[in-house]
C-alpha cells in the first residue's frame, strides 16, 4: 500500500514550504517516523517525517523546488509496487485526494502568487538524465552552484535562489547565470541610467506581509504613548549590575521594561488578552513575545512566564532564542502563544513608533530610545534620562482608558523599580 | 627551423651539450657502442669517445650513485636508465643522496646530474615495463622533473637540463621516440625550465597534461572541435618548477579544466594540479575539475585490456563534456 | 700483520725503527695525537648527548680511531674521502674543524653543514671530506663517481672510502665494486670491520670472508690490523701511491672494535656482546694504548709529554664545546634554504603553501609552516 509524502504545515502559519535536502534518495528503504527530508517554512528549518515504511520510490519535489502544504510531494511503497498513478497525482495545482487533506486549506492563489518557479511534472522526473529544475532555497539553505556562478550572480546581483540551474542535482551553472542575466523575468542589478532594482522576495517577507495586512485590517488598533523617566532604572540597573560582576552577566534595560511590563499586566489583566469573535480570552500568565530582527525579517521569540522570572534570566532567554531565531532554529512553540508582545527599537535610535499587533494578541508595546532630555520639573529645567513607550490596542477587547491606566502602572513602576516586587 | 624526430632532438641536444662543456658525459647500459637501445645517443661514442660515453653494467643502482658521486665534486654526469622502470633500483641515490645532498650540506654541495630515460607505456609491454613514473620523482624537494612531450620541447629541455645545477629527473617516451616536429636552427636554443606552453588555444575548456599525453589531448580537441567545442591545450612541460601561473590562467579563461596523464589517479601528477587550482581558481570554476588517468591496475598485456586501460581521446572528450554539461 | 686480539706490545730489544715499523717519531707522535684527539672529542660528543645537547642519532668511533687516523693521515687535501654515518673523526681527520664538528652535532648554525645535517651528516668539500651518509653503503657508489670524475679530469687524487662490515652485503656495494674494478677508478674501499652489523655478528650474516667479496670482482685485496695505526698507516700510504699511480681500485679489511654500543641507543655490552668480551678488548686492544706504549718504549714519549698532550686536545674539545654552546640556532630562513641549487626564473618549486620559493639567502614570504610560533 503506497504511502504518500506530503507537504505538511510544519509552522502554524505554514502555507507552502520548501525541500532544503532531502535526508533519503529513491531507492532507500524508509521505517515510519524516519526523517525524510529538511523543509523550510515561514519560520524555520523543520524534519519532515514519514509515516509509512517501504522504499522512498519517487521523489517529486527536488531540493530546492517549493510545494503547497498538502502537495504530494513523495512516494514510500513496497519496491515492486506500481506506483505511476500515486505518482500522477504529484504536482501541478490540484489538490490532494479527498480524505488525505485535512490541513489548513492552501490558497492555490498562493500558488499564482508566489514566485516559487514551475513545480516539475512528473515526465520530467521520470528522464533519468535530464538535470532537475528548483529554485534554490533561500540563502542560509543549500543552494548548489558552482563557484563561479556563486561570484557572478553576486556581480550581477542576482538571488541564486532566482536561478533554475541547470546542472547536475540542480546546480547553477554559468550558462543560467547568463541566462538569468538575458531574461526579464528577474531585472539584474541596476544598469547605469536605471533607478530601481527588484529584489525577490523570501518566504519570511511574504509572511510577514499577510499576516500584517491581515491584522491591520480587521483589528482596529489606537495607540496609546507614554514618556517615562528612567533616572530609577538607570539607577538600579547599575546596582544590578555591579552585583552581577562576578557572575559576568549583565542586566539590560530591556529585561527591566520586559519584566515590569509583565508585573504591570498582571495587574491589568484586560491587556494581557485575546479576541475569539463571540469570547474574549483574558490570561492569568504574562507570555510575552519579544520583537527580534533576523536577516530578512523579524520574528516574536517568546519569554514564558514572564511574570514569574528575574531579570538575569529573562535576559539570558531573550539571548538565547534570539541568536536561534538569526539561525532559523527556533521551534513554532518558541514563537507562538505570546499573550502580549513588546518590540524596542531604541538601540536603533527610534524615539518612539507605532508597532502593529500580532494577532491573537489584542496589545503591543513598543519601547523607544532611552535619552537624556530637558525636562520642566517644579517649573525648573533639568535633564533626566526619560524613555516613550507606545502601546498599540486592539479596540475590541482595551478601551483608551483600560490601556491608559495599564500605561500608568507601568511607568510607575519603571519610575520606581521597587514596585515590581510588590 | 628543421623538422626531425623527438629522438633526433635528443641527440642533437646531447651532441651540443657535450661539445660545449667537457664536464659533461653520457653513461648507461647500451649508450655507447650499441648507440643507445632507443638509438638516442647514435653516433655520439664515435664523436666523443669512450672517455665520454661509457657503457655500464646492468647496476642501476650503482651508476646512478656514480652519477650523483661525479656530480658532487663538479662534473655534470648525464646518466642514463633504459627505462624508468629499471630506475626504482636507483631511487635510494637519487632520493636519498641526489635530492638531498645539496640540502643536508647546506648549500655546500651542488648536485648537477640529470637522470634520463623513457617513462610510460609503450605497447603490449607489460605491467613491469609500462610505468609512468613521475610521482615518485615529483614527490621529493630537491629533485626537478621535466616531461617534454614534443620534439622542440625535448632539445630545449634537455639543454636546459644539462646546463641546471640541480639533479633533473628528464622524463622521455619511448612511443615519441618516432613523433616529428620542427625544432629550431639555434644551436643554443634552450627553454627554460618551468615554462608551460598553449599547445592549442581554445575558449570552452582547458585540457592539461604533460610528456606524450599532449598528443592525444590534441587528437581529443579535434575530435571535440567537430562538435562545436573550443579546447585550449596547456602542455605543462616541466613538473617541478611548475608553471602555475599558466594553469590558473587558463582556467580563469575556460572555467573548467581536465587533467590527462599516463599515470594512476592515487596521488597522481593530476592530482596536485587540482588541488593548485581549486584552491587559487576557486571561484572561476563552472565545474568540479576532472582528471583522465591509467586505470587503476597493473598495466595488462592483452591488447583489447591494454587499450581499455590506458587514456584515450574518447575519455578525454567525455570528460571535458561533463565538465561543459553537454550532452555528447 | 699481527691479526686484532693480539697485542704487540714492543719486544725487547727491538730496535725503535722496527718498532715504530719504519714510521717517523714524529709523525708516529702526530698520529697518537690525533688518536688522542678523536678519542677525547667523541667522548666529549658522548657526554653532550647524555645532558641533552645533541639529538637523534650519534654513532661513536671510540676503539676505531687507528682506522681514522691512519686512512686519512696519508692523503692530501684534495683528495676525497667518504664515510658511513660514524663520521665524526674522520670528518676531523680531513680537516674540518672540531668546532664546526661539535657545533654540527648540536644542530647549530656555526655546524660544518649549517645544522641542517646532524652527526651523521658532516660535510668539507674544501677540505675533501664528502659526507656522512646515512644509508648504509650508500656511500659507495658516490665513492666511485668521485674515483671516476678524478681519473675522467686525469688527476691524481684517490677517493677514499671508509664503511663498516655490514655494508659488504648490500647492492650497491657489490655494483660499485665491480664498475670501480671494470674501470680502474682510483678508489680505496676500507672496511671497518668491528665485527659486528648494529647488533649482528658478521658471520650470522655472510658464509663469505668481507676480503673475498673484493677478489669476487677483481680487486686487490688485504687484510690490516686497524687497531695498530702504523700498519694502518703505512698500508694506506702504499695503497695510495699504487693508485696515483694508475694503479686501479684498492680493498682493505681494516680489523678493529668499537668500545661503545652502536650509538647512543644501544648499549654497550649485555645483549649481542658480552661485557667481558668488549672490557677485554678495551684493555688489550685500544690503539692508543697500543701506540703510546711503543712510544714510550723506543722513548720518543713520555708520561709528562702524554698528558701534555692530552691537555692540548682536551682544550680543543673544550673550545669546540664552548663554540657550539654560544653558537645559534639556524635561522628561520635556513629551512627553505639550499633546498635549490637554482631558483629558477619561472615556474613554482615549493608547494606547501607559500606563494614563491625565497632566493637562496632571502627571507622567505610569511605564510605556511617554517613561521616561528
Amino acid at each position: 500500500m503506497a504511502t504518500k509524502v506530503h507537504m505538511e504545515a510544519l509552522s502554524p502559519t505554514m502555507e507552502e514550504g520548501q525541500v532544503v535536502k532531502w535526508l533519503k534518495s529513491e531507492g532507500d528503504s524508509v521505517s515510519n517516523g524516519d526523517i525524510l527530508a529538511e523543509i523550510e517554512t515561514d519560520k524555520a528549518t523543520m524534519e519532515l517525517s514519514a509515516r509509512g515504511k517501504g522504499v522512498l520510490r519517487k521523489i517529486l519535489v527536488q531540493e530546492g523546488g517549493t510545494a503547497p502544504v498538502g502537495d504530494v510531494i513523495a512516494v514510500i511503497a513496497a519496491p515492486d509496487e506500481d506506483v505511476s498513478d500515486v505518482v500522477g497525482d504529484a504536482g501541478g495545482v490540484s489538490p490532494p485526494e479527498a480524505g488525505e487533506e485535512d490541513r489548513e486549506a492552501s490558497a492555490p492563489e498562493d500558488q499564482e502568487e508566489s514566485e516559487a518557479p514551475e513545480r516539475p511534472s512528473s515526465e520530467e522526473k521520470a528522464a533519468k538524465e535530464a538535470p532537475s529544475e528548483g529554485a534554490a532555497s533561500p540563502d542560509g539553505g543549500r543552494v548548489r552552484a558552482s563557484p563561479l556562478a556563486r561570484r557572478l550572480a553576486q556581480e550581477a546581483g542576482l538571488e541564486l535562489d532566482e536561478i533554475d540551474g541547470s546542472g547536475p542535482e540542480g546546480r547553477v551553472v554559468k550558462r543560467d547565470v547568463e541566462a538569468a542575466l538575458e531574461r526579464d523575468v528577474r531585472l539584474p542589478a541596476a544598469a547605469p541610467g536605471e533607478e530601481y532594482r527588484d529584489v525577490p522576495v523570501s518566504q519570511m517577507r511574504k509572511t510577514i506581509a499577510r499576516r500584517l495586512t491581515e491584522s491591520l485590517s480587521p483589528v482596529p488598533h489606537f495607540f496609546l504613548t507614554i514618556d517615562v523617566d528612567m533616572t530609577r532604572v538607570v539607577e538600579a540597573r547599575r546596582r544590578m549590575n555591579a552585583l552581577l560582576e562576578d557572575d559576568g552577566v549583565k542586566v539590560s534595560v530591556n529585561d527591566i521594561v520586559l519584566r515590569a511590563t509583565a508585573a504591570a499586566l498582571l495587574r491589568h489583566p484586560a491587556c494581557n488578552a485575546s479576541w475569539q469573535g463571540d469570547t474574549i480570552r483574558v490570561y492569568d500568565v504574562v507570555h510575552l513575545g519579544v520583537a527580534v530582527a533576523v536577516e530578512d525579517g523579524l520574528i516574536t521569540p517568546i519569554v514564558r512566564n514572564a511574570h514569574a522570572k528575574g531579570l538575569v534570566q529573562i535576559g539570558s532567554e531573550v539571548r538565547e532564542m534570539a541568536g536561534r531565531a538569526r539561525e532559523k532554529k527556533l521551534k513554532p512553540d518558541e514563537y507562538t502563544g505570546a499573550t502580549f508582545s513588546v518590540s524596542n527599537l531604541g538601540m536603533l535610535g527610534i524615539q518612539e513608533f507605532t508597532a502593529i499587533i500580532n494577532p491573537p494578541e489584542a496589545g503591543i508595546l513598543a519601547v523607544g530610545r532611552l535619552e537624556d532630555r530637558p525636562v520642566a520639573v517644579d517649573g525648573e529645567l533639568t535633564v533626566m534620562p526619560r524613555m516613550r513607550m507606545t502601546m498599540s490596542c486592539d479596540h475590541r477587547v482595551i478601551d483608551g482608558a483600560t490601556g491608559a491606566r495599564f500605561l500608568q502602572t507601568l511607568q510607575g513602576m519603571l519610575e520606581e523599580p521597587t514596585s515590581i516586587l510588590l | 627551423m628543421a623538422e626531425m624526430t623527438y629522438r633526433d632532438a635528443l641527440n642533437a641536444a646531447l651532441r651540443e651539450e657535450l661539445e660545449r662543456d667537457d664536464s659533461v658525459f653520457l653513461m648507461g647500459e647500451e649508450v655507447a657502442e650499441y648507440d643507445g637501445a632507443y638509438k638516442v645517443s647514435k653516433g655520439l661514442l664515435e664523436e666523443f669517445g669512450e672517455r665520454r660515453i661509457v657503457d655500464s653494467p646492468i647496476s642501476e643502482l650503482g651508476f646512478a650513485g656514480l652519477g650523483v658521486g661525479a656530480a658532487m665534486v663538479g662534473l655534470r654526469p648525464i646518466i642514463e636508465f633504459m627505462t624508468f622502470n629499471f630506475a626504482f633500483l636507483a631511487l635510494d641515490q637519487i632520493i636519498n643522496s641526489a635530492a638531498k645532498m645539496l640540502y643536508m650540506s647546506d648549500g655546500l654541495i651542488p648536485v648537477p646530474v640529470v637522470f634520463r630515460g623513457p617513462t610510460g607505456a609503450a605497447l603490449q609491454l607489460s605491467a613491469q615495463h609500462s610505468q609512468s613514473c613521475e610521482t615518485w620523482y615529483a614527490h621529493a624537494p630537491g629533485l626537478k622533473l621535466v616531461t617534454p612531450g614534443t620534439p622542440a620541447d625535448a632539445k630545449g629541455l634537455l639543454k636546459a637540463a644539462i646546463r641546471d645545477n640541480d639533479p633533473v629527473a628528464f622524463m622521455e617516451g619511448e612511443l615519441l621516440y618516432n613523433v616529428r616536429g620542427e625544432v629550431p636552427d639555434d644551436d643554443d636554443f634552450v627553454i627554460p625550465l618551468g615554462k608551460a606552453d598553449v599547445k592549442r588555444e581554445g575558449e570552452d575548456v582547458s585540457i592539461v597534461t604533460h610528456g606524450k599525453m599532449v598528443h592525444t589531448a590534441l587528437a581529443a580537441a579535434k575530435k571535440l572541435e567537430k562538435q562545436g567545442v573550443s579546447v585550449e591545450v596547456l602542455d605543462l612541460r616541466c613538473l617541478r618548477p611548475l608553471d602555475v601561473d599558466a594553469i590558473l590562467s587558463t582556467v580563469k579563461k575556460t572555467n573548467r579544466a581536465v587533467y590527462l596523464e599516463e599515470g594512476w589517479s592515487f596521488v597522481g601528477v593530476g592530482s596536485q594540479i587540482v588541488s593548485i587550482i581549486q584552491e587559487e581558481a576557486f571561484d572561476w570554476l563552472d565545474a568540479p575539475v576532472l582528471r583522465v588517468c591509467q586505470a587503476d591496475v597493473p598495466m595488462p598485456y592483452a591488447k583489447n585490456l591494454e587499450q581499455m586501460a590506458k587514456p584515450s581521446a574518447d575519455r578525454v572528450v567525455e570528460a571535458c563534456n561533463r565538465v561543459l554539461y553537454r550532452r555528447a | 700483520m699481527a691479526k686484532a686480539g693480539t697485542v704487540s706490545r714492543g719486544e725487547e730489544g727491538v730496535a725503535p725503527e722496527k718498532l715504530l715499523r719504519g714510521v717517523p717519531q714524529e709523525t708516529a707522535l702526530e698520529l697518537l695525537e690525533d688518536m688522542l684527539l678523536y678519542r677525547r672529542f667523541e667522548e666529549k660528543t658522548e657526554e653532550a648527548y647524555a645532558i641533552g645537547m645533541i639529538g637523534g642519532f650519534c654513532h661513536l668511533h671510540i676503539g676505531q680511531e687507528g682506522v681514522a687516523a691512519g686512512f686519512v693521515k696519508p692523503l692530501r687535501i684534495d683528495d676525497y674521502i667518504l664515510t658511513s654515518y660514524r663520521d665524526h673523526t674522520q670528518a676531523i681527520a680531513k680537516g674540518v674543524e672540531p668546532r664546526a664538528v661539535m657545533a654540527e652535532l648540536f644542530g647549530k648554525a656555526g655546524g660544518c653543514s649549517g645544522g641542517k645535517g646532524g652527526s651523521m651528516h658532516m660535510f668539507g668539500p674544501d677540505v675533501g671530506f664528502m659526507g656522512g651518509h646515512g644509508i648504509v653503503g650508500g656511500q659507495v657508489p658516490l665513492a666511485i663517481g668521485m674515483g671516476f670524475a678524478a681519473k675522467y679530469r686525469g688527476e691524481d687524487r684517490v677517493t677514499v672510502c671508509f664503511m663498516g662490515d655490514a655494508a659488504v652485503n648490500q647492492g650497491g656495494f657489490h655494483e660499485a665494486l665491480n664498475m670501480a674494478a671494470v674501470w680502474d677508478l682510483p678508489v680505496l674501499f676500507v672496511v671497518e670491520n668491528n665485527e659486528y652489523g648494529m647488533g649482528t655478528a658478521f658471520h650470522r650474516v655472510s658464509d663469505t670472508e668481507i676480503k673475498d667479496r673484493a677478489r669476487a670482482y677483481g680487486i686487490p685485496e688485504s687484510v690490516v690490523n686497524g687497531q695498530d695505526v702504523l700498519e694502518t698507516y703505512n698500508h694506506c700510504s702504499e695503497l695510495v701511491e699504487e693508485m696515483r699511480r694508475g694503479g686501479g681500485p684498492r680493498y682493505v679489511e681494516a680489523r678493529t672494535y668499537r668500545f661503545k654500543g652502536h650509538s647512543m641507543s644501544d648499549p654497550v655490552s649485555g645483549t649481542y656482546r658480552s661485557r667481558e668480551e668488549v672490557e677485554h678488548r678495551r684493555d688489550e686492544d685500544d690503539p692508543i694504548q697500543i701506540l703510546r706504549d711503543r712510544l714510550f718504549q723506543v722513548g720518543a714519549l713520555t708520561q709528562e709529554a702524554l698528558e701534555e698532550m692530552d691537555e692540548r686536545v682536551l682544550a680543543v674539545v673544550e673550545e669546540a664545546y664552548e663554540f657550539a654552546d654560544a653558537s645559534p640556532l639556524p635561522a628561520p630562513e635556513s629551512l627553505y634554504a639550499h633546498v635549490w641549487s637554482d631558483v629558477n626564473e619561472h615556474g613554482r618549486l615549493f608547494f606547501d603553501g607559500r606563494p614563491e620559493a625565497p632566493a637562496p639567502g632571502e627571507t622567505p614570504p610569511s605564510g605556511g609552516p617554517g613561521e616561528e610560533a
